[in-house]
């Protein structure tokens, strides 16, 4: 992420893109929107635990209690609004 | 000690791959651990590990309602002395197996359920270095144990029905299920798939298959959830090779003795999963 991207304010569209190249470089094929992670097979439960290590890093955010569920994880989808809620909660608390 | 979960403390020696998976189980199930290793720094970077692993056991849905038992972390064989059953945790080396389990039975009361983790090593070996070898009894968890059910339980000759009846409850509090048998050096998981394992490797090393076309071909013609090379990955390529000379130098079997490419990718440090490289490359290691 650039210095750039780190004061734009954080969108869907900007998540939902860096998710998809993430997860293309990890799995080497393009994912689609709301393609189950798990269900296709694409991804292992061991990955799932990788998953969130990187929300966490990149987005400065904690995913824990009842947000630490494998649904949480399962589509680009549902990632990015975990992201944007998870980060509306930092910023309420920050500010 | 019975089905109440407040009921057991357990102590777990070697802070490991292993040591690491069953403290987690346990904490997780709300029994309290004292996990013993030489190494300080061992010790700390085991608490990560832990803490990350049971973050990926909520994550699975593996835990149950319950609060999490506490961890106290120890260099100290002496610190063992309260638990209601012990595991020894430590490498597959039959020599250190020795030396610590009898360093554990003279610590704990008469009673406490003495328990080997181990992947090959005969119980009844183990049991000549115990002070109360009805007492000892193995189990052979999977990795990660938090996650599979299932556990293989080893009597040895000397092992008394009241301790065999103890470990079973103590895994049921666990949530895990036993499976019995009796004491055969590699027993019956790494008998069956440690030469798998050892013979995958070969034909990559031949040329026969790549990596990903040996795997592939086990899980998609005979249902193998993971390939034998992807699950030596997960048991570490140390561990391994350590397992299968147990087994070849005790059994003689030459489908153990561990093939060049498997030697090579310990000795380059490749281990598997825990250290991001081993037959696949993992990258960043999340755990």
């Amino acid at each position: 992420m650039t210095a750039d991207q780190t004061v734009s304010p954080l969108t869907a569209d900007h998540i939902q893109l860096a998710l998809g190249q993430f997860l293309e470089e990890r799995v080497k094929t393009t994912v689609a929107m709301q393609q189950d992670l798990f269900k296709s097979g694409l991804v292992s439960s061991m990955f799932a635990m990788e998953l969130v290590v990187h929300l966490e890093d990149e987005y400065g955010i904690a995913i824990v209690g009842p947000d630490l569920k494998l649904d949480s994880f399962r589509t680009i989808e549902a990632m990015t609004e975990l992201v944007l809620r998870l980060s509306a909660v930092k910023a309420d608390n920050d500010g | 000690m019975g089905t109440d979960y407040t009921a057991h403390r357990l102590a777990v020696i070697g802070a490991g791959v292993m040591g690491t998976n069953i403290s987690t189980l346990a904490l997780g199930h709300g029994v309290p651990v004292t996990l013993v290793d030489l190494d300080e720094a061992v010790l700390a970077q085991a608490r990560s590990t832990i803490r990350q692993k049971l973050r990926h056991a909520q994550l699975m849905g593996a835990l149950p309602d319950r609060p999490q038992g506490e961890l106290t972390t120890s260099t100290s064989m002496a610190d063992i002395a309260d638990a209601t059953s012990v595991v020894e945790a430590v490498v597959e080396i039959a020599e250190t197996k020795y030396k610590v389990l009898a360093e554990a039975s003279s610590v704990v009361r008469p009673g406490t359920t003495l328990i080997s983790n181990t992947s090959c090593i005969s119980i009844d070996e183990m049991a000549a270095h115990v002070e109360r070898p009805e007492e000892l009894v193995g189990t052979h968890f999977m990795n990660p144990s938090y996650m599979i059910k299932m556990v293989e339980v080893i009597r040895g000759s000397a092992t008394s029905d009241a301790v065999l009846a103890s470990v079973t409850e103590l895994l049921a509090v666990l949530g895990r299920e036993s499976l019995v048998i009796n004491d055969s050096t590699g027993f019956v998981i790494n008998r069956l798939l440690h030469p798998l394992i050892n013979t995958a490797a070969m034909l990559v090393q031949e040329g026969v298959a790549s990596v990903e076309v040996v795997d592939g071909l086990l899980e998609g013609c005979l249902g193998h959830s993971t390939g034998p090379l992807r699950t030596g990955d997960l048991i570490g390529l140390d561990n391994l090779v350590d397992s299968l000379n147990v087994l070849y130098e005790r059994r003689g079997d030459e489908s153990c003795k561990p093939c060049d490419l498997l030697l090579e990718k310990v000795r380059e440090g490749h281990h598997g999963r825990k250290t991001g490289r081993g037959f696949y490359d993992y990258g960043k290691v999340a755990s």
